[in-house]
């Protein structure tokens, strides 16, 4: 039976109730929009894009436990992180939130992030860990659509 | 379940509507009997669809394994019973609504669809460019988008009546907005997002007086409340069989003889025709005008039959018993410290929309769901509503015939739950 424990660990509570870097980004170069209609769950991802990496990375939005934790952590997770690295992190949790991860022994872990791992016990919840992430990606292929979760 | 906090009794008989058993009720609704991650299931997600009676299903049932036919052609056996079977569910859905003639009621797929045949019939022949389409801030989306679309292509403007913070219509600026312009008017029975019971015999008589026809949606009135289109004088009024205990994919538009006579026809094809050459179609007579194509057969035929339960569990009996439910449950709701009614009207049916302070709708539903608990968050297809009250979402209870006290007390306790987790 599942345990709503499982999904709503501390540290996702924790980070939905103050969640880190929420706060818009001064000298931010790139921005994108996310949204779930789903839910109403509305993200702005702000990114300092420099030098082949991201410098700092910042949001703002309203969202679920969910998602929002989802975003907090993956912000921590990002900075530093060249685009090749930051969407190939983008893959490894998106396995992990669907139930495929890791593919391969060799994988490399994905740390805090994997307190996200139970979220594959409720599909209808993948959509809410993945909003920032899809986001995320939107802004480093510099498309500026606002990517929608339907 | 006890309560921890609350002092309300939930003595099985002692708030009982005379002559309604709930548990002999249930007992009629198999799907009730199962558990969700090991709980009993509390389904409280009416408004969205609401669960199948033993009665429905057996005319669902029977009509494949014994009648089954296409209907209005076949000389032989088979299709005559099925097609006296869907003829007589249009004659119980003709007394249920109180219509004169069972001519006027058109099967539809549902709401929405019985909406889009009005707009697109009656509202292109009648609204013309620089006239106005009025509706309620309440709207579903069904009520909203088929206007807009006719807005759009006419050059006509939706006009929207307010509301205020409890959820209920602000006649005075409904009134003020009745003029010339307004060429047809749409407005719900009760609202899906609040409960808000509209006073809609009394917006008809108001239209009506400036020569403005109404569609009343009732998708969310029909499972709770006793439907007169003749006392309120309703031009069109649109009914889903899911939301009241029927099949999904069926539903019928009321609209008055004259009106419907006067209308072309919504989709071309087969059995809404006279004759048909290439060179011109003479259409069929009411109501089969409006059906072209085979239609959902068993389906109107579970309308029916849903028709047949609810009346004979009794529409006042259902009523009476709903509503000591909302009592119950907005006293044992409003207990809750952090949490906030969204629809506080006077007037309301079966819904318990809510807002709970630091958590957001979607956690809620989830936490509730493992509870065995089953209810709506979001916007609840009604966008305009959410912004009206500045909220995303909400978490919505809606209640049916077979809810129970017991019921909203695990609502209660699932709610104080999920304050535990979000301390």
């Amino acid at each position: 039976m599942a345990d709503l424990r499982d999904l709503y660990q501390e540290l996702v509570i924790d980070h939905s109730k103050r969640p880190r870097n929420f706060h818009k980004l001064e000298g931010a170069n790139i921005t994108a929009q996310g949204y779930n209609p789903l839910c109403g769950d509305r993200v702005t991802i702000y990114l300092k894009f420099e030098n082949g990496r991201v410098q700092d990375i910042a949001f703002e939005g309203t969202g679920c436990a969910i998602s929002t934790a989802s975003t907090s952590m993956m912000t921590e997770a990002m900075k530093g992180k060249t685009k090749e690295e930051a969407e190939a992190a983008f893959e490894r949790f998106h396995d992990l939130v669907t139930g495929v991860y890791p593919r391969q022994a060799s994988d490399p872990p994905l740390g805090k992030l994997e307190v996200f791992c139970n979220v594959s016990d409720y599909p209808v919840r993948v959509k809410c860990a993945t909003l920032a992430w899809h986001t995320l990606r939107s802004a480093l292929e510099g498309t500026g659509d606002t990517i929608s979760t339907e | 379940m006890t309560t921890p906090g609350t002092v309300l009794s939930h003595t099985a008989g002692e708030h009982a509507a005379p002559g309604f058993d709930v548990r002999r009720v249930r007992d009629d609704f198999p799907i009730l009997r199962q558990k969700i991650h090991g709980k009993p299931l509390v389904y409280l997600d009416n408004a969205a669809t609401s669960q199948k009676p033993l009665a429905v299903l057996d005319a669902l049932h029977h009509f494949y394994t014994s009648d089954c036919s296409n209907i209005h052609r076949g000389v032989h056996l088979l299709s005559e019973r099925a097609t006296n079977a869907y003829e007589a569910a249009r004659v119980k859905i003709q007394r249920f609504l109180n219509a004169a003639d069972s001519r006027e009621i058109i099967f539809v797929k549902g709401t929405t669809d019985a909406i889009n045949l009005v707009a697109h019939t009656f509202g292109r022949q009648r609204v013309q460019a620089g006239d106005e389409i009025l509706l309620t801030a309440m709207e579903h989306h069904s009520n909203i988008v088929p206007w807009q679309l006719l807005g759009e292509e006419k050059g006509a403007q939706l006009r929207v009546a307010p509301m205020n913070e409890a959820g209920e219509l602000r006649m005075e600026e409904f009134e003020k907005l009745l003029s010339p312009r307004v060429k047809i008017a749409a407005i719900s029975h009760v609202s899906n997002a609040l409960g808000t019971v509209n006073p809609v015999k009394k917006m008809i008589a108001l239209c009506h007086s400036h020569g403005i026809p109404v569609l009343i949606d009732g998708a969310q009135a029909a499972p709770h409340l006793k439907i007169d289109v003749g006392d309120l004088d309703a031009d069109f009024y649109a009914i889903s069989a899911h939301k009241m205990y029927g099949p999904t994919g069926i539903g019928a538009l009321y609209g008055k003889t004259a009106l419907l006579d006067s209308m072309p026809p919504y989709q071309g094809g087969g059995d809404m025709i006279r004759s048909v050459t290439f060179e011109k179609t003479e259409f069929n007579v009411l109501p089969y005008k409006f059906e072209a194509g085979t239609p959902h057969i068993a389906g109107g035929i579970g309308m029916g039959a849903a028709v047949d339960y609810m009346e004979q569990v009794g529409m006042e009996r259902i009523a009476t018993h709903e509503h000591r439910l909302l009592e119950y449950g907005t006293e044992l709701l409003s207990s809750i410290s952090g949490l906030r009614l969204v629809g506080t009207a006077r007037e309301k049916a079966s819904v318990l929309s809510f807002v709970l302070e630091g958590v957001h709708p979607h956690d809620v539903g989830t936490i509730l769901d493992l509870e065995g608990i089953a209810v709506r968050t979001g916007h609840h297809c009604a966008q305009p509503v959410m912004d009206r009250f500045g909220i995303p979402a909400t978490t919505r209870a809606s209640l049916a015939l077979y809810n129970t006290r017991e019921e909203l007390d695990t609502l209660a306790a699932g709610i104080r739950k999920v304050k535990e987790v979000f301390n």
